[in-house]
């Protein structure tokens, strides 16, 4: 299939419908707009439901019930939204159920702004709601790399039967790019789920539920979902750029990543061995591959749209061995590739005092 | 021998938790019959609350899922949009549907979503140990308003189903109580009312039904029907508020 050229949101929009979703619950949010808009129109021409629900709250209670039923299902929102939906996810996480959130970040803290972001690391990652749980998180960099992530995205979501996060930024969900899809699949073969609420018919009923109010079933619970966490390392996926003899290691994901990619480049044409590692799965974290990818690195470097969210991350995962510096703008704002290329050549010649 | 009462199928063996008195057991039992006289015992999906009837899942024998608190509208929601075809309902009490998930339940009743709501309206917070919920009457006592409902300090009791009868996309909302055998009888015709015009696909439906809390509200199980009939009744008058029936308005 040809190029077409289209915005980030809604090549994801048409990417869900070819990765076989058929629900949409959202509510209106800028920076990811042209999700909704685009599943407006989409979806009921596939058969399916669009439905723009009265809060963000209600959009993720109605993926529960979605989810729980059986559905392919996904909500989409950015930052002030995702806060909303938190008590929602710890339910669909609680209850094991399959759903893909796309969150296209914007600055914050409280109503931020509407500019890009990636301030909301943390939450995606350590879970974001209350109690021991855990999201698959996914951090595409491209449209195309989004668009492909898709299928996966759903697929993990039914393997696992937990909530998968994209989680993206405004730059990538209003920025376009020529992108390819996967051919239209009329028949995708979706996992079964004998588990789901769809009338019980000839059968025991089934029961959605994150209620344990037994102590003892629902430490039980923790330590079955912990190991379902533990099985998820297997799905880890990064980038190497130039990292093989790389003295100065980048680390970024999503759109960072790329303005660190651009200034790796900029930085070897002065003659510094500069190299990015962008994590694609945040959760798992791809923390073999980073290590390998700094074995040669005097210094790492993260950068961030946010005031340092990754680098805790990069600093645990390299068991700090390294030293890991970090660079971000927030708020909206952008590293600009110069500014990441100063900091990059600062740390190449860092030390370089003490040895003269 | 003949069998002149017995468990209705839709109910579980199970012995439930309420207290003695308490008549979320009766509406659970006319929601089961309900059921049963319909025949979708295999077509139905409800959706438990946040409150005491959060183990409602235990004791209806159908698919079920549990809400967080307020938002089992919601949940019904993404359940029939998925099966337009199987019969949803949710049972939620008054702090559940009436305070937290006000937004949910009005939304539902906008879209005029195709599920039946059981709102049990107890006037209190069972579950969390008797705090003021939005239907506290006015001077009433409560663990929160121990000098009794102040409506210049605490506002007024919501009138849910008066409310949600202004609403275009509500096509059967009803109050009803179970205070004695004769209003049994009614508020088990409304139930099947709701449902029978969720089945015809008309719209959304509610049946909100006074309920007693003798454990919290402080009385003996017959003193507390009693307190029901003198103090709810006057500022929640039964009836049906909304109907779109054939032959009737
Ligand atoms: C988000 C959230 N807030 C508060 C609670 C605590 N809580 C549990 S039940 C309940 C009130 C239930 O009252 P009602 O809906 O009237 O049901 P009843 O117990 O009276 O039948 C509250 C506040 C909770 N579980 N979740
Ligand atoms: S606390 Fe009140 S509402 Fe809850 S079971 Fe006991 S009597 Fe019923
Ligand atoms: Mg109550």
């Amino acid at each position: 299939m040809a190029k077409v050229l289209m915005k980030g949101n809604e090549a994801l929009g048409e990417a869900a419908i070819r990765a076989g979703c058929r629900y949409f619950f959202g509510y209106p949010i800028t920076p990811q707009n042209e999700i909704p808009q685009y599943l407006a129109k989409r979806l009921p021409e596939v058969g399916g439901v669009f439905l723009q629900a009265e809060s963000e709250i209600a959009a993720i209670n109605m993926v529960y019930g979605a989810a729980g039923s059986g559905a392919r299902v996904m909500t989409s929102s950015s930052s002030p939204g995702i806060s909303l939906k938190q008590e929602g996810i710890t339910y669909i996480a609680g209850a094991e159920l399959p759903c893909v959130i796309v969150n296209m970040q914007r600055g914050g803290p409280g109503l931020g702004s509407i500019q890009p972001a990636q301030s909301d690391y943390f939450q995606a990652v350590k879970g974001g709601g209350h109690g021991d749980y855990k999201l698959l998180v996914l951090a595409p960099a491209t449209i195309q790399e989004m668009v492909d992530m898709m299928g996966k995205a759903f697929d993990l979501a039914d393997e696992y039967r937990n909530p998968v996060m994209i989680l993206g930024d405004g730059i990538l969900g209003q920025m376009m790019e020529g992108v390819e899809f996967p051919a239209e699949e009329t028949a995708l073969t979706l996992a079964e789920k004998p588990w789901a609420t769809t009338g019980a018919k000839g059968r025991k009923p089934n029961l959605i539920n994150s209620l344990f109010l037994d102590p003892v079933e629902l430490e039980q619970h923790n330590h079955h979902l912990q190991r379902k966490y533990d099985r998820m390392a297997k799905e880890v996926l990064w980038e190497n750029y130039r990292t093989d003899d790389a003295e100065v290691v980048l680390v970024g994901y999503g759109s960072s990543a790329r303005i660190a990619k651009a200034a790796v480049d900029l930085a070897r044409a002065h003659g510094i061995k500069a190299g990015l590692f962008r994590p694609i799965t945040l959760f798992p974290f791809p923390k073999a591959a980073l290590q390998e990818a700094c074995k040669q690195a005097n210094h790492v470097l993260t950068v961030e749209m946010s005031m340092g969210q990754l680098v805790e991350d990069v600093r645990y995962n390299l068991e700090f061995k390294v030293p890991v510096h970090f660079y971000g703008r927030s708020g909206g704002m952008v590293p600009t590739t110069r500014a990441v290329l100063e900091e990059i050549i600062r740390w190449a010649h860092s030390g370089e005092e003490d040895k003269a | 021998m003949i069998t002149v009462f017995e468990r209705p199928k839709a109910l579980t063996a199970v012995k439930t938790h309420y207290c003695p008195g308490c008549t979320h057991g009766i509406i659970h039992r006319l929601v089961a019959e309900v059921i049963d006289e319909l025949g979708v015992q295999e077509e139905t999906i409800g959706v438990s609350p946040v409150g005491c009837a959060v183990l409602a899942y235990n004791y209806f024998d159908v698919d079920m899922q549990e809400a967080a608190h307020g938002r089992a509208p919601a949940v019904a929601t993404g359940i029939k949009r998925v099966h337009p075809d199987k019969v949803v309902f949710t049972y939620q009490g008054d702090g559940d549907l009436a305070s937290i998930g006000t937004a949910e339940i009005v939304h539902a009743a906008a879209r005029s979503e195709k599920i039946t709501t059981i709102f049990v309206n107890n006037a209190t917070y069972g579950m969390t140990g008797g705090q003021m919920a939005p239907t506290t009457l006015v001077g009433q006592v409560s663990t929160t308003s121990p000098r009794g409902r102040d409506s210049a300090i605490q506002g007024y009791p919501i009138r849910v189903s008066e409310m949600l009868a202004t609403i275009e996309g509500a096509v059967y909302i009803a109050r009803v109580s179970v205070h004695n055998p004769q209003e049994v009888a009614k508020a088990k015709k409304a139930i099947k009312t709701a449902f029978e015009l969720q089945i015809a696909g008309r719209g959304f439906t509610l049946v909100e039904i006074l309920s007693t809390c003798p454990t919290n509200w402080g009385y003996s199980p017959k003193d507390a029907l009693k307190w029901l009939v003198d103090n709810m009744i006057p500022i929640y008058p039964l009836g049906v508020k909304k109907t779109l029936e054939e032959g009737k308005s």
